[in-house]
């Protein structure tokens, strides 16, 4: 399998602060790849590194096994990207809005191309009304569109569930894993959320404070004998109490309403049968995936305030 | 680029406030050829005061399409830097605001080539609007007023002048003038292109722009020969006005006007590079600075 993006000691520092530190990774082909950090953690820098829209102050950037400065505009031929928000000419139309992006990406176009594109992200219908009249999830089908316009082998997405709706959200996670999945493309996808990284992601990274924290498949890294749960019971006092006395969870936490228990996932069926024949009756039992959760799985830290 | 170009000049032309400066330049011609035309010869009467004694002026023919031009002209040409900003201080500041900055500079188009499509649309902006200057100040003028010969008063030194141009050697001055308010023009859209690579929104440099105007303008005004020396040669206000050079007919020894001549043509052509040098120095300041600049909008 190919490397895509090849990323070895990359740093970037704003005067004394320092964004990115020291930071290697790599992607491979049709990987989905999480770049997954809480807010600030230097997520949104080092994409911006990989778009050329910011100069790293030391470290190498290699995308299609060609150096990024020195290749700009072949690799850029080959990529898309959302940063953040889907943000796009307001006072132009859907169907301006797509033709001027597809012109800058380098494509010839038509008045069948454009609004093929347009078809195929639900906006034909909008194609001539102004960007500013649209809701936040046609702006960001509207995005999509522009990252899609040139058929990018590469496609980066900076928090692209940001400002969405549930429906929103489930349409994007649904559009990023058939990018991978039925069209071969390689996705790049940042998030603070582990929760959305894992239902979509096969390879991830996690940052903090501008450095690595871990890397490796989703499925080895949320590793099921170390999963994070609540459970709420209608006597958590007594659930509590059986399960510390077996060795079914490893972490046992109180917490007002429910317990958290660090668990192996197949104990739990075990442990909700038990506490049902105990007449303890199990009102939730949730994973929890948070990042913090994970980053203090990792470090056995305080996570920041 | 011509491609990147086309865009730059559409997505222009599709913004309200493009068309801002063309009203404004159509209201003040239209309300200047009103009052000419209902009271221009108290304003004759006004500006003759002085030497009417001495010369015979027919009043009635001194106010013509190619005075009013004139008139016109040195009014507007002082107001037009403040509506050259509002397009060129929004050339990159505007992409910023809209978050289309950062997009535009994911494809594969280089920085250089965005900042002279940028100036290239703000330099086409510039000739368009004194191309309606001219429509509206000499065509316009000229169908109203008709066409006659252009009297000029200046003041040089201590004394009163009228200079007289023969009606059929005045075109090609205004042809000439409006060349030349255009590369005076092109330094104000150049400097507020260079301020809008700062902002990430287009009030700031817009404002920036024409408080840099008024300043060296006021510089430019103060007579003090230490100024005079050695700042005034570089401010480019010195030089905004440079264009009534070539409604300063040369003349014999003995005073008569020479037809198709100039006073003092070295004086224009060296104003005219020293314009230029700022147009090439305030580009070049935009390429290196855009390119370094890390896109945090």
């Amino acid at each position: 399998m190919s490397v895509i993006i090849e990323v070895n000691n990359l740093s970037k520092r704003f005067n004394d602060i320092r964004a990115v530190n020291d930071l290697s990774f790599s992607v491979n082909q049709s990987d989905i790849y999480g770049f997954l950090g809480q807010n600030g953690a230097g997520k949104s820098t080092t994409i911006r590194m990989l778009l050329t829209l910011i100069k790293p102050s030391s470290g190498e950037i290699k995308i299609f096994g060609k150096e990024l400065h020195a290749n700009r505009n072949d690799i850029l031929q080959q990529t898309g990207a959302i940063i953040e928000r889907p943000d796009m000419y307001k006072y132009l139309s859907a169907y301006d809005n797509l033709s001027i992006f597809a012109k800058m990406s380098g494509i010839k176009t038509s008045r069948k191309f454009i609004m093929d594109r347009l078809q195929m992200v639900g906006l034909a219908d909008r194609s001539s009304s102004k960007v500013k009249t649209y809701s936040q999830g046609m702006k960001q089908r509207l995005g999509i569109a522009i990252a899609l316009v040139h058929d990018p082998k590469l496609i980066i997405l900076d928090e692209p569930t940001n400002g969405l709706d549930p429906q929103g959200i489930a349409d994007m996670r649904n559009l990023i894993l058939g990018l991978s999945r039925d069209m071969g493309k390689t996705v790049v996808v940042s998030s603070h959320l582990l929760s959305e990284i894992e239902l979509i992601a096969n390879r991830m990274i996690i940052i903090n404070k501008g450095k690595k924290v871990t890397e490796g498949s989703v499925a080895e890294l949320l590793d099921p004998s170390n999963t994070i749960v609540q459970l709420e019971t209608t006597d958590n006092e007594t659930a509590l109490k059986k399960i510390q006395t077996t060795a079914w969870a490893s972490v046992t936490v109180p917490v007002k309403h429910y317990i958290q228990l660090t668990v192996n996932k197949k104990n739990i069926p075990q442990i909700v049968s038990t506490l049902v024949d105990m007449k303890v009756d199990i009102i939730a039992i949730k994973p929890r995936h948070s990042l913090e959760d994970y980053f203090l799985s990792l470090t056995n830290n305080e996570p920041d305030a | 680029m011509l491609n990147l170009l086309q865009i730059e000049l559409y997505k222009i032309s599709k913004r309200s406030r493009t068309y801002i400066a063309f009203a404004a330049i159509t209201a003040i011609v239209l309300i200047f050829q009103f009052a000419f035309k209902a009271d221009g010869k108290s304003y004759m009467n006004l500006m003759l005061q002085s030497v009417q004694d001495s010369f015979e002026i027919d009043k009635s023919k001194a106010i013509n399409g190619y005075f009013m031009c004139y008139i016109i002209l040195n009014t507007l040409l002082i107001q037009v830097p403040i509506l050259v900003a509002l397009i060129s201080g929004d050339a990159i500041s505007g992409e910023a605001n809209m978050g289309t900055l950062r997009l535009m500079l994911t494809k594969p188009v280089s920085r250089t080539q965005i900042i002279m499509v940028k100036f290239a649309a703000s330099l086409i902006y510039t000739v368009m609007l004194l191309v309606w200057m001219a429509v509206m100040a000499l065509f316009l003028s000229l169908f109203i007023f008709g066409a006659d010969d252009l009297l000029i008063f200046r003041v040089k030194g201590e004394e009163s002048q009228i200079l007289q141009i023969t009606k059929d050697d005045i075109m090609w001055r205004y042809f000439a003038a409006f060349g030349y308010a255009a590369v005076a023009l092109t330094v104000i859209a150049a400097l507020a292109m260079l301020l809008s690579i700062f902002a990430e929104n287009s009030i700031g440099p817009i404002i920036a722009t024409v408080c840099i105007v008024i300043v060296c303008t006021v510089i430019s005004n103060i007579n003090v020969p230490i100024i005079d020396k050695n700042v005034k040669p570089w401010l480019f206000t010195s030089y905004l006005v440079g264009w009534k050079g070539f409604f300063y007919i040369g003349t014999t020894t003995d005073g008569e006007p020479i037809k198709g001549s100039l006073e003092n043509w070295p004086a224009i052509r060296n104003s005219l590079y020293i314009l230029l040098a700022h147009i090439f120095v305030l580009v070049g300041a935009s390429i290196i600075i855009f390119k370094r600049k890390d896109i945090l909008s």
